[in-house]
């Protein structure tokens, strides 16, 4: 039984079919990549399945359950996490109370409790503050946990969304360019930081990439889309050299 | 008699509603550019009265010419606050800053023209005169000031459009207000259409005050608050930042102000105005003829 | 771990500052008092003075920690000051102990004002920027005109209640009109008092800062900075903005209650409860710091008193005041004068100098 198993996703905008009867099926523990052309609906994919948008037609169904059309907190508690391409940090609070906002839901007291400095709060804020320090460690981002979040360098912010993510206890993680605006020394990093947290946490990734290097390094699988439609899916080696993908992605 | 008081009190609504049809031009224009709620903008509306009143009653000058006066007046006031408060501001990030002291601005006026006239209410006598004309046969009587008021807020709106649509700098406005920096780019002298923007909007205030001083003859330094505060209304209404927003969600503003106050009660005629302006918004969150934007993930 | 610690420990001691603050100035103040060097004016400000801190302090958990502009929060002060001194007049002949009496009607007036933050919240808060804050100056102004015609009197079949006059209640013999319209509440017991205003001062950092503080806080906080990522870490959006809209407003009621029971006749006023109002409030949430809670708190306090010391001035004070804040306004805000503060600022001409020293 796959992770995550999608049937036939579509969704149009203004009569333009923007995902067209998409499939796929992770495995769990699996890094997969998703690639195509700029505009061929890759991020509409990941909106679809983290609930931002409803799809017009389709299955979505994570660890058995279907999350078709829901909302995308509900989808946040049945385990999808992501990231975003532009990156979306809280910019005024701490690098760990970004890691701490992503604890929420499983961390909890009462308001009351928090207003009132209740034992509970004690007990739950210092677990979310070790849990959020482990977290932050595993990134090499300990030793700026008090920065503001806006104030890590590019890179660095790319490294605390993940890391956000990952503090909501995710099954399936899915991370939209990650490697963009990086030089290829930090790609290197991250491609190393992703397998570890793969391996870590016994993660199953979905990812978004325009940078090949880092695709066939990490991907044991791909889909391609292109205009909204799948154009190739399988094994990264195969999906690479197959001549539809190249002229896609070149051009005749 | 039911209907003739009705028409009457219909036509008086358009009347109130072209001024606030004319302010709201005026807050919509300096929105939609510079992308900042002028809340002084009420208070140029009483100095502009306070220009023409003692044009007219100290030097006992003609006026048209009284009110010519304060249109320039106030043009040269709007552009004096734009570049003294507001622009040192404008790339402050937080629309609050500009927003808080727009309203020290606000007070500033209204506490010069305190000092200079004192608090006492001005009777202002109307520039247009008080005749009154007869229509449909002598049963609706109008007075010369509410179509001087309605013709004029048309007049004005045509030509504004015709500006906007037709000249360069109103084409420059309109580049200024969909991106700054690329109309930056494009060679366009942002500077110099945002101030453009408060000289119209400011001058506009000018007329909307003698009109609504014509009206309503009193003057007092805080006669231009409210008016201000419900023509901003009327150009949120109508959707802020689209000049026919302005224009529609003024004369209906007018419109409903008058006949709750006829109809249904003198007190709660501005909860009536406010609560169907909440509706309006509730329905459609930008207005009667406001873009709709969403955010993209 | 050091870094939570030292973090903890950090809120912990600015909290500690604040109430510090706010005792220092309530023991020079009875200091004042004692040795009768405060004349009469100031004395009559006491009171509201701790009302318009506490007004700032629940505005800027909306403006500052919710990031949502509000031009209402005038209105529920108005909520909070007419429903608390209805319930004392009303209790007034039923022999309630005064104290007793008192408590209760700051509770029903922040739940009254928390009951309105949630209506008026359900709708409003879907909107954004200035149409949300057009929106809420639209139900303050309508919260205040409705005052003006609500009448409610008391007799011996219980409450009757008219919006168009006193008459209209048909009240039997021994009947009293409790909300007597445009002419508002008279007699509320005036219990509204120097300490009592910063007891309430203090319950109101007490709960905005542990709440800013706390998990509840960071979550609007999430919110504030971007809702979509909020949302895609599961923050449950609607819940979290109607907690930090209601809680403001209901302290915004409890400054309304100290109002009310500060003057003997009540009236909703453009002056008291009308968008002006509002505006000022958000004066000294901007002027203190957008999210700064003891910055907006002391400008209250500043803003308060700066019209009453330029009193020698007479007519210039209100032009003097209108100029410091544009001033302070640019002096603050400016780009330019933002940068050559940060680089002249004392703290960073000390940690330059330190540097300069660890280079050495």
């Amino acid at each position: 039984m796959a992770l995550l198993e999608v049937k036939d996703l579509s969704i149009s905008f203004g009569g333009l079919r923007a995902v067209d009867d998409f499939n796929v099926s992770i495995e769990k523990g699996q890094l997969y990549g998703l690639i195509g052309p700029n505009g061929a609906g890759k991020t509409t994919i990941f909106n679809l399945l983290t609930g931002v948008y409803k799809p017009s037609k389709g299955k979505i169904e994570l660890d058995g359950k279907n999350i078709t059309g829901h909302s995308t907190i509900e989808i946040s508690k049945a385990g999808i996490a992501r990231t975003f391409q532009n990156i979306r940090l809280f910019d005024k609070l701490t690098v760990l109370d970004n890691v701490k906002v992503g604890l929420h839901n499983h961390n909890r007291y009462s308001t009351a409790a928090g207003i009132f400095r209740l034992p509970t709060f004690y007990r739950t804020e210092k677990r979310m503050n070790e849990r959020a320090m482990e977290l932050l460690k595993v990134f090499d981002l300990d030793g700026e946990a008090d920065y503001l979040a806006s104030n890590l360098p590019y890179g660095r912010q790319r490294k605390l969304e993940i890391a956000r993510a990952l503090a909501t206890e995710p099954k399936l993680l899915l991370l939209d360019e990650p490697a963009a605006g990086m030089n290829p020394n930090e790609t290197k990093e991250l491609m190393d930081t992703i397998h570890f947290v793969r391996d870590r946490f016994d993660m199953t990734i979905l990812l978004i990439e325009h940078d090949m290097k880092l695709v066939a390094g990490i991907c044991e699988e791909l889909s391609v889309l292109n205009f909204g439609k799948e154009l190739a899916q399988g094994k990264t080696s195969d999906v690479l050299n197959d001549p539809e993908v190249i002229k896609a992605y070149l051009g005749e | 008699m039911g209907t003739m008081s009705f028409l009457s009190y219909l036509i008086n609504g358009i009347s109130l509603g072209s001024v606030y049809a004319i302010i709201a031009l005026g807050y919509t224009m300096v929105y939609g550019i510079a992308k900042m709620l002028n809340f002084a903008h009420g208070d140029v509306i009483m100095i502009g009265s306070y220009v023409v009143l003692t044009a007219m009653t100290s030097y006992g000058m003609n006026p048209l010419l009284a009110v010519g006066i304060a249109v320039i007046f106030c043009t040269l006031l709007g552009i004096l606050i734009e570049k003294l408060a507001y622009k040192p501001l404008r790339n402050a990030g937080s629309p609050l800053a500009v927003l808080i002291t727009a309203i020290g601005v606000s007070y500033l006026l209204q506490n010069i023209a305190l000092l200079i006239f004192g608090a006492n209410m001005k009777s202002f006598q109307s520039v247009i005169g008080t005749k009154q004309i007869p229509l449909l046969g002598g049963d609706l009587l109008v007075s010369m000031t509410t179509i001087v008021t309605i013709l004029s807020c048309v007049i004005i709106m045509l030509v504004l459009t015709a500006f906007i649509k037709r000249t360069k700098a109103g084409q420059a406005m309109l580049a200024v207000s969909e991106d700054q920096g690329a109309a930056r780019l494009m060679g366009i002298n942002v500077n110099g259409t945002i101030s453009l923007t408060f000289a119209i909007g400011s001058g506009l205030a000018a007329i909307a005050g003698v009109l609504l001083c014509s009206a309503y003859p009193s003057l007092t330094p805080y006669t231009g608050a409210m008016p201000g505060i419900k023509a901003f209304v009327a150009a949120v209404f109508g959707g802020i930042g689209s000049i026919p927003g302005a224009f529609i969600g003024g004369i209906l503003l007018g419109v409903i102000e008058i006949l709750s106050k006829a109809y249904i009660s003198t007190q709660l005629s501005d909860a009536i105005v406010f609560a169907v302006l909440i509706v309006v918004l509730l329905v459609k969150p930008t207005g009667i003829l406001g873009k709709n934007i969403q955010e993209k993930v | 771990m050091i870094h939570m610690t030292a973090k903890l420990s950090k809120n912990v001691r600015s909290n500690a500052i604040t109430y510090g603050i706010v005792l220092v100035f309530y023991a020079v103040v009875q200091i004042l008092l004692a040795t009768g060097n405060l004349s009469s004016l100031m004395r009559g400000l006491l009171v509201p003075l701790c009302m318009y801190a506490i007004l700032a302090v629940s505005l800027n958990l909306t403006v500052g920690i919710l990031g949502e502009l509000s031009l209402g929060h005038a209105g529920f002060m108005c909520v909070g000051a007419f429903a608390s001194a209805f319930f004392s007049k009303y209790m007034a002949e039923t022999g309630m102990p005064a104290g007793i009496r008192f408590v209760a009607a700051i509770l029903i007036g922040a739940l009254m004002a928390g009951i309105f933050g949630i209506l008026i919240g359900i709708p409003v808060l879907r909107l954004k920027g200035d149409y949300l804050a057009i929106v809420t100056l639209a139900f303050g102004e309508i919260i205040k005109n409705v005052m003006n015609v609500l009448f409610i009197g008391k007799d011996s079949d219980g409450l009757h209640f008219s919006m168009n006059s006193a008459v209209d209640l048909h009240l039997k013999e021994g009947g009293t009109v409790i909300v007597n319209g445009p002419q508002g509440i008279t007699g509320t017991p005036n219990q509204s008092t120097f300490t009592i205003g910063i007891i309430l001062l203090l319950i109101t950092l007490f709960i905005v800062l542990n709440l800013i503080q706390s998990r509840d806080g960071r979550a609007i906080m999430a919110i504030r900075d971007n809702r979509i990522a909020a949302e895609s870490v599961g923050i449950n959006i609607t819940k979290y903005k109607l907690m930090a809209f209601s809680i403001s407003a209901a302290l915004a009621g409890v400054a309304g209650v100290l109002y009310a029971h500060n003057l003997s006749t009540l009236i909703a006023q453009p002056k008291n409860f009308g968008y002006n109002m509002s505006i000022m409030i958000l004066v000294y949430v901007v002027l203190g710091g957008i999210g700064n809670i003891r910055g907006s708190m002391i400008a209250a306090v500043i803003l308060t008193l700066l019209p009453e010391l330029l009193r020698g001035l007479n007519d210039y004070r209100m032009l003097i005041y209108a100029i410091v804040l544009i001033v302070m306004m640019i002096v603050n805000w400016n780009p330019t004068c933002k940068a050559f503060r940060e680089k002249y600022s004392f703290r960073n001409i000390k940690a330059r100098m330190k540097t300069a020293k660890e280079v050495r």
